[in-house]
């Protein structure tokens, strides 16, 4: 691990120099909306910001990707794969919460005898480099789920902002290799590093919001007929926000565009929409949004935990923030803590 | 890296209309690929994905059996928008196909013991493949006795005519063949599988029984298979759920944590009743 300080004026000379060499995936504020793009001459990336409106996801799962092209001829058929990954990336500017968001998208897609090749090749080619997080929102519950605002769970380096100069603090060899091109970069000094202690310390102390998972796994396990689910989900609008802009969200659909020659493409789908599960037949085992809730809050906080031992939720608080009724997924997991155990 | 998502291409050799109503066929097909043939080695009670270019893809079920070594078959219903693009391919259209998926019927279980084979209406089609693959020459001493119960609404709609007319001049095999109401013509058995279950009753006796059917058809053939003293753990039942990627990462056809596409489709009756209400 390295420590390197970086003089706040030389930023946007090292992102720059950069995106000679990877494809940056970098905040822009474009409209008042700060989103992840790919850097150009165009744009700049802008790190005044709380977090994203989007996750940074899509950088390797997109919302909409080509999986191969077809062109029929007569009854014929021909196929042309397309890469998984192409250039080396950057991802930069990632908050804690959604860096920690990789890290269980990786247990989900390499898991099991098929692995998703398009998101892994993706994320191998990436050096995600994290932006620490010094001022959470009411609506951030990070520390809840195993994250905290100068976490580096899933980053290959760390840039921590301490007031006059940005700290870099490398993480893994790939965020090694990074820095190594940057020789002109000074050590950073014991004071700097204190300081950016002490600033991680404070940040974790403003995240306010806290929600208890201990056992709620274990109470979901006996959950599946409770009445809870009955209220729950009745004000819920079904529009799925919350899964598209939730982090780890990653269900999609496979369909084909156009008919002759065309493409087949991973399309991003929400578990909260009724013709996710609907059956030719016209038999829905979700028929309700009673049920779209549940499955929803189960595979976050029953179901991947019995598969990869750890909760689907990074307590980005962005489902909280964006839902058109107010529906606040912190309430949910309170109330079935509150569940009397049996 | 290995890419799941690519399909292999297979033409269609040969088009079968099924039943009556024609909206049930049978696809023979054959990889362009003789590598690709080859490499597709399958267990009885698998599925694949099937593309047809510019419709999109959907899981079916393997109707031939894994003996079968220069074709594989599957039977289609036309209900949606990939099955009504299938139904209009003539022969020696290319589509596409991944798999095989699944887990597949336990044959090593039912190795040595006798085999109940329960099916009912178009879901007849693993089934079928697994009855093939008993009554095959290589294996048939390898399962002790066969019973096979299969019912459809009316003679129309019986699917595998073919076979069952070949099945039923055999005497290692007992075939049960039942329509739901008494028509005109039809010489066989009438009445509904779960009734015509407990009049064969088979013997729970070191055997192993297969069940796949619509909905309707566990909810009273269950009942039935527990009378006849079968523990749940030698009763497995076949699923079908909505899917699209076949490999447990689009995340639509869970029961509780079970993927019905990498976990199943098949499942015990004991791991079934432990599942949530929730297909």
């Amino acid at each position: 691990m390295k420590w390197k300080v970086l003089e706040k004026s030389e930023l946007p000379a090292l992102v720059a120099k950069l995106t000679e060499e990877y494809e940056v995936f970098a905040p822009v504020k474009e409209k008042n909306i700060v989103s992840f793009e790919r850097l150009s001459s165009e744009n700049q990336a802008y790190l005044d910001f709380w977090n994203t409106k989007k996750p940074p996801k899509d950088v390797f799962f997109p919302q909409t990707e080509t999986l191969f092209t077809y062109r029929i001829a007569e009854k014929d058929v021909e196929i042309v794969e397309i890469p998984a990954a192409k250039g080396k990336r950057v991802l930069f500017g990632v908050r804690p919460c959604d860096a920690r968001s990789f890290v269980l998208l990786n247990k989900f897609f390499s898991s099991g005898e098929h692995k998703d090749v398009y998101y892994l090749e993706k994320r191998r080619n990436t050096t995600i480099f994290g932006l620490a997080c010094t001022s959470p929102r009411s609506t951030c519950f990070c520390t809840s789920l195993g994250g905290s605002p100068f976490g580096k769970d899933g980053m290959d380096l760390l840039l921590q902002d301490i007031n006059d100069k940005y700290l870099i603090e490398t993480i893994t060899e790939k965020g090694e290799e990074l820095v190594e091109k940057f020789p002109s970069l000074k050590d950073a000094e014991k004071a700097d590093v204190e300081r950016a202690k002490k600033l991680s310390e404070d940040a974790e102390t403003a995240v306010k919001s806290k929600v208890s998972v201990k056992d709620v796994s274990e109470k979901l396990d006996r959950m599946f007929e409770d009445p809870l689910w009955d209220q729950i989900y009745q004000k819920c609008l079904g529009c799925g926000i919350c899964t598209f802009l939730c982090p780890t969200c990653c269900c999609f659909d496979i369909l084909d565009e156009e008919t002759v020659e065309g493409k087949r493409v991973k399309i991003w789908d929400s578990c909260q929409f009724s013709c996710f599960t609907l059956h030719g037949s016209g038999h829905n085992p979700r028929s309700s949004g009673k049920e779209r809730m549940r499955q929803r809050i189960m595979h976050k906080f029953n179901y991947f935990v019995n598969d990869f031992s750890e909760i689907f939720c990074v307590g980005c608080g962005r489902c909280v923030q964006e839902c058109p009724v107010n529906l606040d997924i912190r309430e949910i997991i309170g109330a079935i803590s509150a569940r009397q155990a049996e | 890296m290995n890419n799941p998502y690519i399909p292999n291409l297979a033409a269609i050799r040969k088009i079968i209309i099924e039943n009556e109503a024609k909206d049930i066929k049978t696809f023979e097909l054959v990889f362009k690929d003789p590598e690709a043939m080859k490499n597709f080695r399958y267990k009885c009670g698998q599925f694949a994905e099937i593309s047809v270019f510019g419709a999109g893809e959907c899981p079916i079920g393997l109707a031939s059996s894994p003996m079968d070594e220069d074709c594989i078959q599957f039977t289609v219903k036309k209900v949606g928008v990939v099955t009504t693009a299938l139904h209009n391919c003539e022969e020696g259209t290319v589509i596409g196909v991944r798999g095989p998926y699944g887990n597949g019927f336990p044959l090593e279980r039912m190795e040595g013991r006798n085999v109940i084979i329960v099916g009912g209406g178009f879901a007849f089609t693993t089934l079928r493949s697994l009855t093939k693959f008993i009554l095959h020459e290589a294996n048939r001493d390898r399962f002790k006795d066969l019973t096979v119960i299969y019912g459809a609404r009316n003679p129309g709609e019986l699917v595998y005519k073919y076979d069952l007319e070949a099945w039923g001049k055999r005497d290692d095999i007992n075939l049960n063949v039942t329509i739901d109401r008494a028509v005109p013509g039809w010489t066989g058995l009438v009445g509904f599988v779960p009734a015509v279950l407990k009049e064969v009753a088979p013997s729970s006796d070191n055997a192993l029984a297969i069940v796949c059917g619509p909905p309707i058809m566990y909810k009273f053939t269950m009942p039935v298979i527990n009378e006849l003293g079968f523990r749940p753990e030698d009763v497995f039942l076949s699923f079908e759920m909505k899917m699209k990627c076949g490999i447990g990462k689009c995340g639509r056809c869970n029961i509780g944590n079970k993927f019905v596409c990498k976990d199943g489709p098949v499942f015990s009756y004991k791991e079934f009743q432990m599942m949530p209400k929730e297909y």
